[in-house]
Protein backbone atom coordinates (compact mmCIF):
# COMPACT_ATOMS: atom_id res chain seq x y z
CA UNK A 1 0.00 0.00 0.00
CA UNK A 2 1.32 3.39 -0.97
CA UNK A 3 1.56 5.96 1.78
CA UNK A 4 -1.09 8.54 0.97
CA UNK A 5 0.23 11.05 3.42
CA UNK A 6 -1.99 9.59 6.13
CA UNK A 7 0.81 8.38 8.36
CA UNK A 8 0.57 5.04 10.12
CA UNK A 9 -1.85 3.56 12.62
CA UNK A 10 -1.15 4.37 16.25
CA UNK A 11 -2.43 2.61 19.34
CA UNK A 12 -5.62 4.67 19.42
CA UNK A 13 -6.35 3.76 15.79
CA UNK A 14 -6.00 0.08 16.55
CA UNK A 15 -8.42 0.30 19.49
CA UNK A 16 -10.91 2.18 17.31
CA UNK A 17 -10.48 -0.39 14.56
CA UNK A 18 -11.01 -3.31 16.97
CA UNK A 19 -14.19 -1.80 18.40
CA UNK A 20 -15.43 -0.95 14.91
CA UNK A 21 -14.87 -4.48 13.63
CA UNK A 22 -16.51 -5.91 16.75
CA UNK A 23 -19.53 -3.65 16.19
CA UNK A 24 -19.84 -4.95 12.62
CA UNK A 25 -19.47 -8.68 13.30
CA UNK A 26 -21.13 -8.90 16.75
CA UNK A 27 -24.75 -9.37 15.61
CA UNK A 28 -23.73 -12.09 13.15
CA UNK A 29 -21.61 -13.92 15.74
CA UNK A 30 -24.45 -13.71 18.25
CA UNK A 31 -26.85 -15.35 15.78
CA UNK A 32 -24.46 -18.19 15.05
CA UNK A 33 -23.85 -18.79 18.77
CA UNK A 34 -27.53 -18.67 19.71
CA UNK A 35 -28.41 -21.10 16.91
CA UNK A 36 -26.43 -23.84 18.72
CA UNK A 37 -28.26 -23.42 22.03
CA UNK A 38 -30.09 -26.43 23.46
CA UNK A 39 -32.60 -24.31 25.39
CA UNK A 40 -36.14 -23.61 24.23
CA UNK A 41 -35.52 -19.85 24.23
CA UNK A 42 -32.87 -17.44 22.95
CA UNK A 43 -29.70 -18.15 24.95
CA UNK A 44 -25.99 -18.67 24.54
CA UNK A 45 -24.80 -22.26 23.94
CA UNK A 46 -22.20 -22.21 26.72
CA UNK A 47 -24.37 -24.18 29.14
CA UNK A 48 -25.39 -26.80 26.64
CA UNK A 49 -25.01 -26.88 22.86
CA UNK A 50 -27.03 -28.85 20.37
CA UNK A 51 -28.15 -28.95 16.77
CA UNK A 52 -31.83 -29.27 17.73
CA UNK A 53 -32.76 -25.89 16.21
CA UNK A 54 -31.30 -26.95 12.88
CA UNK A 55 -33.41 -30.11 12.91
CA UNK A 56 -36.37 -27.96 13.90
CA UNK A 57 -36.16 -26.17 10.53
CA UNK A 58 -36.95 -29.45 8.79
CA UNK A 59 -40.17 -29.64 10.80
CA UNK A 60 -41.27 -26.12 9.83
CA UNK A 61 -42.83 -26.63 6.39
CA UNK A 62 -43.45 -22.92 5.83
CA UNK A 63 -39.71 -22.24 6.19
CA UNK A 64 -38.76 -25.16 3.94
CA UNK A 65 -41.23 -23.99 1.27
CA UNK A 66 -39.96 -20.42 1.56
CA UNK A 67 -36.40 -21.66 1.23
CA UNK A 68 -37.08 -23.52 -2.01
CA UNK A 69 -39.11 -20.57 -3.37
CA UNK A 70 -36.16 -18.27 -2.69
CA UNK A 71 -33.68 -20.61 -4.37
CA UNK A 72 -35.75 -20.98 -7.54
CA UNK A 73 -36.58 -17.29 -7.55
CA UNK A 74 -32.91 -16.36 -7.24
CA UNK A 75 -31.87 -18.77 -10.00
CA UNK A 76 -34.57 -17.54 -12.39
CA UNK A 77 -34.15 -13.85 -11.62
CA UNK A 78 -30.35 -13.91 -11.86
CA UNK A 79 -30.46 -15.80 -15.16
CA UNK A 80 -33.06 -13.51 -16.70
CA UNK A 81 -31.27 -10.40 -15.44
CA UNK A 82 -28.00 -11.59 -16.99
CA UNK A 83 -29.74 -12.42 -20.28
CA UNK A 84 -31.03 -8.86 -20.65
CA UNK A 85 -28.05 -7.12 -19.02
CA UNK A 86 -25.32 -8.61 -21.24
CA UNK A 87 -26.64 -7.26 -24.57
CA UNK A 88 -27.49 -3.94 -22.89
CA UNK A 89 -23.95 -3.74 -21.50
CA UNK A 90 -22.53 -4.39 -24.99
CA UNK A 91 -24.72 -1.63 -26.42
CA UNK A 92 -23.65 0.82 -23.71
CA UNK A 93 -19.95 -0.05 -23.85
CA UNK A 94 -19.53 -0.38 -27.61
CA UNK A 95 -21.85 2.18 -29.19
CA UNK A 96 -22.33 5.91 -28.92
CA UNK A 97 -26.00 6.63 -29.52
CA UNK A 98 -28.61 9.19 -28.54
CA UNK A 99 -30.31 8.04 -25.39
CA UNK A 100 -27.31 6.05 -24.15
CA UNK A 101 -27.09 7.97 -20.86
CA UNK A 102 -30.85 7.73 -20.45
CA UNK A 103 -30.77 3.97 -21.01
CA UNK A 104 -28.00 3.59 -18.44
CA UNK A 105 -29.91 5.74 -15.91
CA UNK A 106 -33.10 3.74 -16.49
CA UNK A 107 -31.36 0.39 -16.03
CA UNK A 108 -29.67 1.56 -12.82
CA UNK A 109 -32.81 3.26 -11.46
CA UNK A 110 -33.92 0.30 -9.27
CA UNK A 111 -30.97 1.26 -7.05
CA UNK A 112 -32.46 4.69 -6.40
CA UNK A 113 -36.21 4.02 -6.18
CA UNK A 114 -37.02 2.94 -2.60
CA UNK A 115 -37.98 -0.71 -2.53
CA UNK A 116 -41.11 0.18 -0.56
CA UNK A 117 -42.25 2.25 -3.54
CA UNK A 118 -41.46 -0.63 -5.90
CA UNK A 119 -43.37 -2.95 -3.58
CA UNK A 120 -46.57 -0.88 -3.68
CA UNK A 121 -46.20 -0.32 -7.44
CA UNK A 122 -45.98 -4.06 -8.09
CA UNK A 123 -48.77 -4.82 -5.62
CA UNK A 124 -51.05 -2.42 -7.54
CA UNK A 125 -49.88 -3.64 -10.94
CA UNK A 126 -50.25 -7.35 -10.09
CA UNK A 127 -53.73 -6.85 -8.66
CA UNK A 128 -54.83 -4.96 -11.79
CA UNK A 129 -53.35 -7.63 -14.08
CA UNK A 130 -54.57 -10.55 -11.97
CA UNK A 131 -50.97 -11.69 -11.42
CA UNK A 132 -51.15 -11.87 -7.62
CA UNK A 133 -49.62 -15.10 -6.37
CA UNK A 134 -47.86 -15.79 -9.67
CA UNK A 135 -44.31 -17.07 -9.23
CA UNK A 136 -43.43 -15.98 -12.77
CA UNK A 137 -44.50 -12.39 -12.07
CA UNK A 138 -42.46 -12.36 -8.87
CA UNK A 139 -39.47 -13.66 -10.78
CA UNK A 140 -39.81 -10.99 -13.47
CA UNK A 141 -39.78 -8.14 -10.95
CA UNK A 142 -36.92 -9.72 -9.03
CA UNK A 143 -35.00 -9.89 -12.32
CA UNK A 144 -35.77 -6.21 -12.84
CA UNK A 145 -34.39 -5.10 -9.49
CA UNK A 146 -31.16 -7.11 -9.83
CA UNK A 147 -30.40 -5.94 -13.40
CA UNK A 148 -28.22 -3.06 -12.04
CA UNK A 149 -25.89 -5.56 -10.38
CA UNK A 150 -25.60 -7.81 -13.44
CA UNK A 151 -25.14 -4.73 -15.65
CA UNK A 152 -22.44 -3.18 -13.47
CA UNK A 153 -20.21 -6.24 -13.34
CA UNK A 154 -20.70 -7.04 -17.03
CA UNK A 155 -19.90 -3.45 -18.01
CA UNK A 156 -16.80 -3.62 -15.83
CA UNK A 157 -15.65 -6.62 -17.88
CA UNK A 158 -16.37 -5.10 -21.32
CA UNK A 159 -15.03 -1.60 -20.81
CA UNK A 160 -11.33 -1.48 -21.51
CA UNK A 161 -11.41 -4.71 -23.52
CA UNK A 162 -9.54 -4.53 -26.81
CA UNK A 163 -11.76 -5.05 -29.87
CA UNK A 164 -8.92 -6.38 -32.04
CA UNK A 165 -9.65 -10.11 -31.72
CA UNK A 166 -13.34 -9.55 -32.41
CA UNK A 167 -12.65 -7.38 -35.46
CA UNK A 168 -10.16 -9.92 -36.76
CA UNK A 169 -12.76 -12.66 -36.46
CA UNK A 170 -15.33 -10.48 -38.26
CA UNK A 171 -12.95 -9.64 -41.08
CA UNK A 172 -12.21 -13.35 -41.50
CA UNK A 173 -15.90 -13.94 -42.12
CA UNK A 174 -17.33 -14.76 -38.68
CA UNK A 175 -20.89 -13.60 -38.16
CA UNK A 176 -21.70 -11.15 -35.35
CA UNK A 177 -23.18 -14.01 -33.34
CA UNK A 178 -20.13 -16.26 -33.84
CA UNK A 179 -17.79 -13.41 -32.96
CA UNK A 180 -19.81 -12.80 -29.80
CA UNK A 181 -20.03 -16.44 -28.80
CA UNK A 182 -16.47 -17.45 -29.59
CA UNK A 183 -14.52 -14.25 -28.84
CA UNK A 184 -16.34 -11.69 -26.70
CA UNK A 185 -18.33 -13.99 -24.40
CA UNK A 186 -15.33 -16.05 -23.22
CA UNK A 187 -13.47 -12.81 -22.50
CA UNK A 188 -16.25 -11.26 -20.42
CA UNK A 189 -17.43 -14.51 -18.83
CA UNK A 190 -15.94 -13.81 -15.38
CA UNK A 191 -17.80 -10.49 -15.22
CA UNK A 192 -21.03 -12.08 -16.42
CA UNK A 193 -20.71 -14.98 -13.96
CA UNK A 194 -19.85 -12.61 -11.12
CA UNK A 195 -22.86 -10.48 -12.02
CA UNK A 196 -25.02 -13.60 -12.00
CA UNK A 197 -23.88 -14.66 -8.52
CA UNK A 198 -24.28 -11.13 -7.14
CA UNK A 199 -27.76 -10.93 -8.71
CA UNK A 200 -28.67 -14.26 -7.12
CA UNK A 201 -27.57 -12.99 -3.69
CA UNK A 202 -29.48 -9.72 -4.10
CA UNK A 203 -32.65 -11.52 -5.19
CA UNK A 204 -32.32 -14.09 -2.42
CA UNK A 205 -31.90 -11.35 0.24
CA UNK A 206 -34.59 -8.95 -0.97
CA UNK A 207 -37.31 -8.40 1.63
CA UNK A 208 -38.71 -4.84 1.51
CA UNK A 209 -40.28 -5.08 -1.93
CA UNK A 210 -41.18 -8.77 -1.71
CA UNK A 211 -43.04 -8.37 1.60
CA UNK A 212 -45.70 -6.39 -0.33
CA UNK A 213 -46.25 -8.89 -3.13
CA UNK A 214 -45.49 -12.29 -1.57
CA UNK A 215 -48.59 -14.45 -1.19
CA UNK A 216 -48.86 -17.63 0.91
CA UNK A 217 -47.69 -19.66 -2.11
CA UNK A 218 -44.84 -17.34 -3.09
CA UNK A 219 -43.33 -16.38 0.27
CA UNK A 220 -39.56 -16.08 0.16
CA UNK A 221 -37.23 -17.02 3.01
CA UNK A 222 -36.42 -13.45 4.14
CA UNK A 223 -40.15 -12.60 4.09
CA UNK A 224 -41.06 -15.72 6.09
CA UNK A 225 -38.26 -14.89 8.51
CA UNK A 226 -39.45 -11.29 8.74
CA UNK A 227 -43.00 -12.34 9.63
CA UNK A 228 -41.73 -14.86 12.17
CA UNK A 229 -39.36 -12.39 13.85
CA UNK A 230 -42.11 -9.75 13.92
CA UNK A 231 -44.13 -12.17 16.06
CA UNK A 232 -41.46 -13.80 18.20
CA UNK A 233 -37.71 -14.31 18.26
CA UNK A 234 -37.26 -18.04 18.79
CA UNK A 235 -34.11 -20.15 18.29
CA UNK A 236 -35.41 -21.37 14.89
CA UNK A 237 -35.13 -17.83 13.52
CA UNK A 238 -31.48 -17.95 14.64
CA UNK A 239 -30.71 -21.30 13.02
CA UNK A 240 -32.35 -20.22 9.72
CA UNK A 241 -30.35 -16.98 9.87
CA UNK A 242 -27.15 -18.86 10.62
CA UNK A 243 -27.69 -20.99 7.51
CA UNK A 244 -28.26 -17.81 5.47
CA UNK A 245 -25.04 -16.29 6.85
CA UNK A 246 -23.01 -19.41 6.07
CA UNK A 247 -24.60 -19.76 2.62
CA UNK A 248 -23.79 -16.13 1.82
CA UNK A 249 -20.20 -16.65 2.96
CA UNK A 250 -19.95 -19.61 0.59
CA UNK A 251 -21.23 -17.49 -2.31
CA UNK A 252 -18.82 -14.70 -1.36
CA UNK A 253 -15.99 -17.22 -1.61
CA UNK A 254 -17.18 -18.18 -5.11
CA UNK A 255 -17.48 -14.51 -6.09
CA UNK A 256 -13.95 -13.92 -4.86
CA UNK A 257 -12.73 -16.76 -7.08
CA UNK A 258 -14.55 -15.49 -10.18
CA UNK A 259 -14.08 -11.72 -10.10
CA UNK A 260 -12.42 -10.81 -6.81
CA UNK A 261 -14.58 -9.87 -3.85
CA UNK A 262 -13.14 -6.36 -3.64
CA UNK A 263 -14.36 -5.69 -7.18
CA UNK A 264 -17.86 -6.80 -6.24
CA UNK A 265 -18.01 -4.87 -2.98
CA UNK A 266 -16.29 -1.66 -4.00
CA UNK A 267 -17.48 -1.60 -7.60
CA UNK A 268 -14.26 -0.65 -9.32
CA UNK A 269 -10.62 -1.05 -8.56
CA UNK B 1 -21.47 -3.20 -40.72
CA UNK B 2 -22.70 -3.13 -44.27
CA UNK B 3 -24.34 0.25 -43.92
CA UNK B 4 -24.75 3.07 -41.48
CA UNK B 5 -28.44 2.51 -40.73
CA UNK B 6 -27.81 -1.05 -39.63
CA UNK B 7 -25.17 -0.05 -37.14
CA UNK B 8 -27.38 2.78 -35.82
CA UNK B 9 -30.15 0.33 -34.97
CA UNK B 10 -27.73 -2.20 -33.46
CA UNK B 11 -27.55 -0.70 -29.92
CA UNK B 12 -31.34 -0.50 -29.74
CA UNK B 13 -31.68 -4.13 -30.79
CA UNK B 14 -29.20 -5.09 -28.10
CA UNK B 15 -30.93 -3.08 -25.40
CA UNK B 16 -34.46 -3.99 -26.49
CA UNK B 17 -34.95 -6.88 -24.00
CA UNK B 18 -33.89 -4.78 -21.02
CA UNK B 19 -35.90 -1.78 -22.25
CA UNK B 20 -39.03 -3.91 -22.67
CA UNK B 21 -38.62 -5.32 -19.16
CA UNK B 22 -38.10 -1.88 -17.63
CA UNK B 23 -40.87 -0.09 -19.52
CA UNK B 24 -43.41 -2.85 -18.90
CA UNK B 25 -42.53 -3.67 -15.31
CA UNK B 26 -41.08 -0.47 -13.89
CA UNK B 27 -42.34 2.59 -15.73
CA UNK B 28 -45.93 1.33 -16.11
CA UNK B 29 -46.37 0.17 -12.47
CA UNK B 30 -44.86 3.41 -11.15
CA UNK B 31 -47.18 5.45 -13.37
CA UNK B 32 -50.15 3.37 -12.18
CA UNK B 33 -49.15 4.04 -8.57
CA UNK B 34 -48.98 7.76 -9.24
CA UNK B 35 -52.51 7.56 -10.71
CA UNK B 36 -53.69 5.44 -7.75
CA UNK B 37 -52.60 8.20 -5.37
CA UNK B 38 -55.30 10.43 -6.94
CA UNK B 39 -58.09 7.86 -6.59
CA UNK B 40 -60.96 8.37 -4.17
CA UNK B 41 -61.00 5.97 -1.24
CA UNK B 42 -64.24 4.99 0.46
CA UNK B 43 -63.97 3.13 3.75
CA UNK B 44 -66.95 0.96 2.83
CA UNK B 45 -66.40 0.47 -0.90
CA UNK B 46 -62.58 0.63 -1.13
CA UNK B 47 -60.74 2.30 -3.99
CA UNK B 48 -63.03 4.19 -6.39
CA UNK B 49 -62.50 5.21 -10.00
CA UNK B 50 -63.02 8.94 -9.32
CA UNK B 51 -60.07 11.29 -8.99
CA UNK B 52 -59.27 13.75 -6.23
CA UNK B 53 -56.47 15.69 -4.58
CA UNK B 54 -57.99 14.56 -1.29
CA UNK B 55 -55.25 12.08 -0.34
CA UNK B 56 -52.54 14.70 -0.68
CA UNK B 57 -54.69 17.30 1.11
CA UNK B 58 -55.23 14.83 3.94
CA UNK B 59 -51.47 14.34 4.31
CA UNK B 60 -50.67 18.05 4.01
CA UNK B 61 -53.31 19.10 6.53
CA UNK B 62 -52.54 16.54 9.23
CA UNK B 63 -49.70 17.17 11.67
CA UNK B 64 -49.39 13.38 12.10
CA UNK B 65 -47.81 13.13 8.64
CA UNK B 66 -45.51 16.10 9.21
CA UNK B 67 -44.23 14.35 12.33
CA UNK B 68 -43.91 11.10 10.39
CA UNK B 69 -41.76 12.64 7.66
CA UNK B 70 -39.81 14.72 10.20
CA UNK B 71 -39.14 11.64 12.36
CA UNK B 72 -37.92 9.73 9.31
CA UNK B 73 -35.67 12.62 8.24
CA UNK B 74 -34.21 13.03 11.75
CA UNK B 75 -33.62 9.28 12.02
CA UNK B 76 -31.84 9.26 8.63
CA UNK B 77 -29.81 12.35 9.58
CA UNK B 78 -28.73 10.70 12.84
CA UNK B 79 -27.67 7.55 11.03
CA UNK B 80 -25.81 9.62 8.43
CA UNK B 81 -23.94 11.57 11.12
CA UNK B 82 -22.93 8.38 12.97
CA UNK B 83 -21.81 6.78 9.70
CA UNK B 84 -19.57 9.78 8.98
CA UNK B 85 -18.14 9.85 12.52
CA UNK B 86 -17.40 6.10 12.52
CA UNK B 87 -16.89 5.32 8.83
CA UNK B 88 -14.43 8.06 7.85
CA UNK B 89 -11.80 7.33 10.54
CA UNK B 90 -12.17 3.59 9.98
CA UNK B 91 -11.61 3.96 6.23
CA UNK B 92 -8.47 6.01 6.87
CA UNK B 93 -7.23 3.35 9.30
CA UNK B 94 -7.97 0.66 6.68
CA UNK B 95 -6.03 2.53 4.02
CA UNK B 96 -2.93 2.60 6.24
CA UNK B 97 -2.93 -1.17 6.71
CA UNK B 98 -0.85 -3.69 4.87
CA UNK B 99 -2.68 -5.16 1.87
CA UNK B 100 -2.87 -8.56 3.57
CA UNK B 101 -4.89 -7.24 6.52
CA UNK B 102 -6.79 -4.85 4.29
CA UNK B 103 -8.27 -7.79 2.38
CA UNK B 104 -9.37 -9.59 5.54
CA UNK B 105 -10.98 -6.54 7.11
CA UNK B 106 -12.65 -5.49 3.88
CA UNK B 107 -14.49 -8.79 3.76
CA UNK B 108 -15.40 -8.52 7.45
CA UNK B 109 -16.64 -4.93 7.20
CA UNK B 110 -18.22 -4.96 3.72
CA UNK B 111 -19.30 -8.61 3.61
CA UNK B 112 -22.40 -8.03 5.78
CA UNK B 113 -23.79 -5.99 2.83
CA UNK B 114 -24.49 -9.31 1.14
CA UNK B 115 -26.27 -10.81 4.15
CA UNK B 116 -30.02 -10.28 4.35
CA UNK B 117 -30.96 -7.21 6.37
CA UNK B 118 -33.55 -9.29 8.26
CA UNK B 119 -30.75 -11.53 9.52
CA UNK B 120 -28.61 -8.57 10.62
CA UNK B 121 -31.61 -6.98 12.34
CA UNK B 122 -32.42 -10.24 14.13
CA UNK B 123 -28.87 -10.35 15.52
CA UNK B 124 -29.36 -6.88 16.92
CA UNK B 125 -32.77 -7.60 18.38
CA UNK B 126 -31.17 -10.48 20.32
CA UNK B 127 -28.47 -8.11 21.62
CA UNK B 128 -30.66 -5.08 22.34
CA UNK B 129 -33.29 -6.72 24.58
CA UNK B 130 -33.63 -5.88 28.28
CA UNK B 131 -31.74 -9.09 29.12
CA UNK B 132 -29.58 -8.82 26.02
CA UNK B 133 -25.84 -8.69 25.63
CA UNK B 134 -25.59 -4.88 25.53
CA UNK B 135 -27.58 -4.27 28.71
CA UNK B 136 -25.85 -7.12 30.56
CA UNK B 137 -22.38 -5.86 29.71
CA UNK B 138 -23.25 -2.25 30.57
CA UNK B 139 -24.63 -3.35 33.93
CA UNK B 140 -21.69 -5.62 34.74
CA UNK B 141 -19.31 -2.79 33.83
CA UNK B 142 -21.21 -0.65 36.31
CA UNK B 143 -22.06 1.96 33.66
CA UNK B 144 -25.81 1.71 34.20
CA UNK B 145 -27.97 0.34 37.01
CA UNK B 146 -31.21 -0.53 35.29
CA UNK B 147 -31.43 -1.96 31.75
CA UNK B 148 -31.90 0.60 28.97
CA UNK B 149 -34.94 0.43 26.75
CA UNK B 150 -33.23 -0.13 23.40
CA UNK B 151 -35.77 -2.32 21.62
CA UNK B 152 -38.81 -0.42 20.32
CA UNK B 153 -36.93 2.86 20.67
CA UNK B 154 -35.50 5.36 18.22
CA UNK B 155 -32.06 4.86 19.80
CA UNK B 156 -32.20 1.16 18.91
CA UNK B 157 -33.35 1.83 15.34
CA UNK B 158 -30.55 4.36 14.79
CA UNK B 159 -27.91 1.95 16.19
CA UNK B 160 -29.02 -0.91 13.94
CA UNK B 161 -29.44 1.25 10.83
CA UNK B 162 -25.94 2.65 11.41
CA UNK B 163 -24.67 -0.92 11.42
CA UNK B 164 -26.53 -1.66 8.18
CA UNK B 165 -25.39 1.54 6.41
CA UNK B 166 -21.74 1.83 7.53
CA UNK B 167 -20.36 -0.29 4.65
CA UNK B 168 -21.77 2.21 2.13
CA UNK B 169 -19.91 5.07 3.80
CA UNK B 170 -16.68 3.05 3.90
CA UNK B 171 -16.99 2.25 0.17
CA UNK B 172 -17.66 5.89 -0.78
CA UNK B 173 -14.76 7.28 1.26
CA UNK B 174 -12.42 4.49 0.14
CA UNK B 175 -13.08 5.28 -3.52
CA UNK B 176 -12.07 8.94 -3.01
CA UNK B 177 -9.13 7.97 -0.84
CA UNK B 178 -7.68 5.98 -3.73
CA UNK B 179 -7.49 9.14 -5.85
CA UNK B 180 -5.62 11.09 -3.21
CA UNK B 181 -2.21 12.31 -4.32
CA UNK B 182 0.28 11.60 -1.48
CA UNK B 183 2.59 14.33 -2.78
CA UNK B 184 0.10 17.01 -1.78
CA UNK B 185 0.24 15.91 1.86
CA UNK B 186 4.03 15.64 1.64
CA UNK B 187 4.17 19.18 0.28
CA UNK B 188 2.08 20.44 3.20
CA UNK B 189 4.35 18.69 5.68
CA UNK B 190 7.55 19.92 4.08
CA UNK B 191 6.15 23.45 4.25
CA UNK B 192 5.87 23.01 8.01
CA UNK B 193 2.27 21.86 8.60
CA UNK B 194 1.75 19.55 11.56
CA UNK B 195 -0.04 16.24 11.11
CA UNK B 196 -3.37 17.62 12.38
CA UNK B 197 -3.15 20.68 10.13
CA UNK B 198 -2.21 18.43 7.20
CA UNK B 199 -5.23 16.25 7.91
CA UNK B 200 -7.80 18.99 8.49
CA UNK B 201 -6.59 21.46 5.86
CA UNK B 202 -5.25 19.19 3.12
CA UNK B 203 -6.62 15.65 3.36
CA UNK B 204 -10.13 16.20 4.72
CA UNK B 205 -11.13 18.75 2.04
CA UNK B 206 -10.08 16.25 -0.62
CA UNK B 207 -12.15 13.51 1.05
CA UNK B 208 -15.21 15.74 1.26
CA UNK B 209 -16.77 14.72 -2.09
CA UNK B 210 -16.56 11.06 -1.04
CA UNK B 211 -18.00 11.77 2.40
CA UNK B 212 -20.84 13.75 0.82
CA UNK B 213 -21.72 11.08 -1.71
CA UNK B 214 -21.57 8.47 1.04
CA UNK B 215 -23.84 10.67 3.15
CA UNK B 216 -26.41 10.92 0.33
CA UNK B 217 -26.44 7.15 -0.12
CA UNK B 218 -26.75 6.52 3.62
CA UNK B 219 -29.44 9.17 4.10
CA UNK B 220 -31.65 7.98 1.24
CA UNK B 221 -31.23 4.29 2.06
CA UNK B 222 -32.08 5.00 5.72
CA UNK B 223 -35.18 6.93 4.75
CA UNK B 224 -36.29 4.00 2.58
CA UNK B 225 -35.31 1.23 5.01
CA UNK B 226 -38.22 -0.94 6.05
CA UNK B 227 -37.30 -4.17 7.86
CA UNK B 228 -35.05 -2.55 10.49
CA UNK B 229 -37.45 0.19 11.65
CA UNK B 230 -40.33 -2.30 11.50
CA UNK B 231 -38.63 -4.97 13.61
CA UNK B 232 -36.57 -2.81 16.00
CA UNK B 233 -38.98 0.12 16.23
CA UNK B 234 -42.03 -2.09 16.57
CA UNK B 235 -45.60 -1.21 15.66
CA UNK B 236 -45.78 2.04 17.59
CA UNK B 237 -42.68 3.82 16.33
CA UNK B 238 -43.74 4.68 12.79
CA UNK B 239 -41.57 5.89 9.96
CA UNK B 240 -42.66 6.66 6.38
CA UNK B 241 -41.99 3.18 5.01
CA UNK B 242 -43.75 1.31 7.82
CA UNK B 243 -46.78 3.60 7.57
CA UNK B 244 -46.98 2.91 3.81
CA UNK B 245 -46.95 -0.81 4.65
CA UNK B 246 -49.77 -0.31 7.18
CA UNK B 247 -51.92 1.69 4.74
CA UNK B 248 -51.55 -1.01 2.10
CA UNK B 249 -51.75 -4.19 4.15
CA UNK B 250 -53.68 -3.27 7.29
CA UNK B 251 -55.93 -0.24 6.71
CA UNK B 252 -56.23 -1.23 3.03
CA UNK B 253 -56.35 2.46 2.11
CA UNK B 254 -54.29 2.04 -1.05
CA UNK B 255 -54.76 5.55 -2.49
CA UNK B 256 -53.50 7.18 0.72
CA UNK B 257 -50.60 4.70 0.93
CA UNK B 258 -49.76 5.42 -2.71
CA UNK B 259 -49.77 9.18 -2.01
CA UNK B 260 -47.32 8.72 0.89
CA UNK B 261 -45.16 6.50 -1.36
CA UNK B 262 -45.17 9.15 -4.12
CA UNK B 263 -44.12 11.81 -1.59
CA UNK B 264 -41.31 9.55 -0.32
CA UNK B 265 -40.09 8.97 -3.87
CA UNK B 266 -40.22 12.71 -4.66
CA UNK B 267 -38.37 13.46 -1.43
CA UNK B 268 -35.63 10.97 -2.15
CA UNK B 269 -35.19 11.90 -5.80
CA UNK B 270 -34.96 15.59 -4.88
CA UNK B 271 -32.38 14.92 -2.15
CA UNK B 272 -30.25 12.95 -4.65
CA UNK B 273 -30.65 15.46 -7.51
CA UNK B 274 -30.24 18.50 -5.26
CA UNK B 275 -27.11 17.28 -3.55
CA UNK B 276 -25.55 16.03 -6.79
CA UNK B 277 -26.02 19.49 -8.27
CA UNK B 278 -24.58 21.03 -5.10
CA UNK B 279 -21.53 18.75 -5.18
CA UNK B 280 -20.93 19.45 -8.85
CA UNK B 281 -21.13 23.21 -8.33
CA UNK B 282 -19.05 23.21 -5.20
CA UNK B 283 -16.26 20.94 -6.32
CA UNK B 284 -16.03 21.63 -10.02
CA UNK B 285 -14.06 24.82 -9.58
CA UNK B 286 -11.86 23.22 -6.94
CA UNK B 287 -10.81 20.14 -8.83
CA UNK B 288 -11.10 20.79 -12.54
Amino acid sequence: MKDRGLGSNGFGSLIFHTLFTLFIVAPLLVIILVSFSDKGYISMPFEGASLRWYWAILEAPELMDAFSTSIWLGLGAATLASLVAVPAAIAIARYRFAGRDGLMALLLSPLMVPHVVLGVAFLRFFSLMGWSGSFLALMLVHALIVVPFALRLTLGAIIGLSRDAELAARSLGASRWTAFRRILLPLILPGVAGGWVLSFIQSFDEVTMTVFIATPGTTTLPVALYHRVAMLTDPVTASVSAIMIIGTMGLMFILDRIVGIDKVLIGKK
Amino acid sequence: MSDASKSASQPWLLSFPSLALFLGLLVVPLALTAILSFNVFDSMMGTQDDYTFGNYLEILSDSYYYELFLRTALMSAGVTLLCILLGVPETIILSRMQPRYQGIFFVMILGPLLISVVVRTLGWSIMLGREGLINQSLISLGLIEAPLQLMYSMTGVVIVLTHVMLPFMVIAVWTTLQKLDPQVADAARSLGAGSWTTFSRVILPQLLPGILSGAIIVFTLSASAFATPALIGGRRLKVVTTSIYDEFLHSMNWPLGAAIAVLLLIGIVSVVMGSNRYIERKFKQVFS
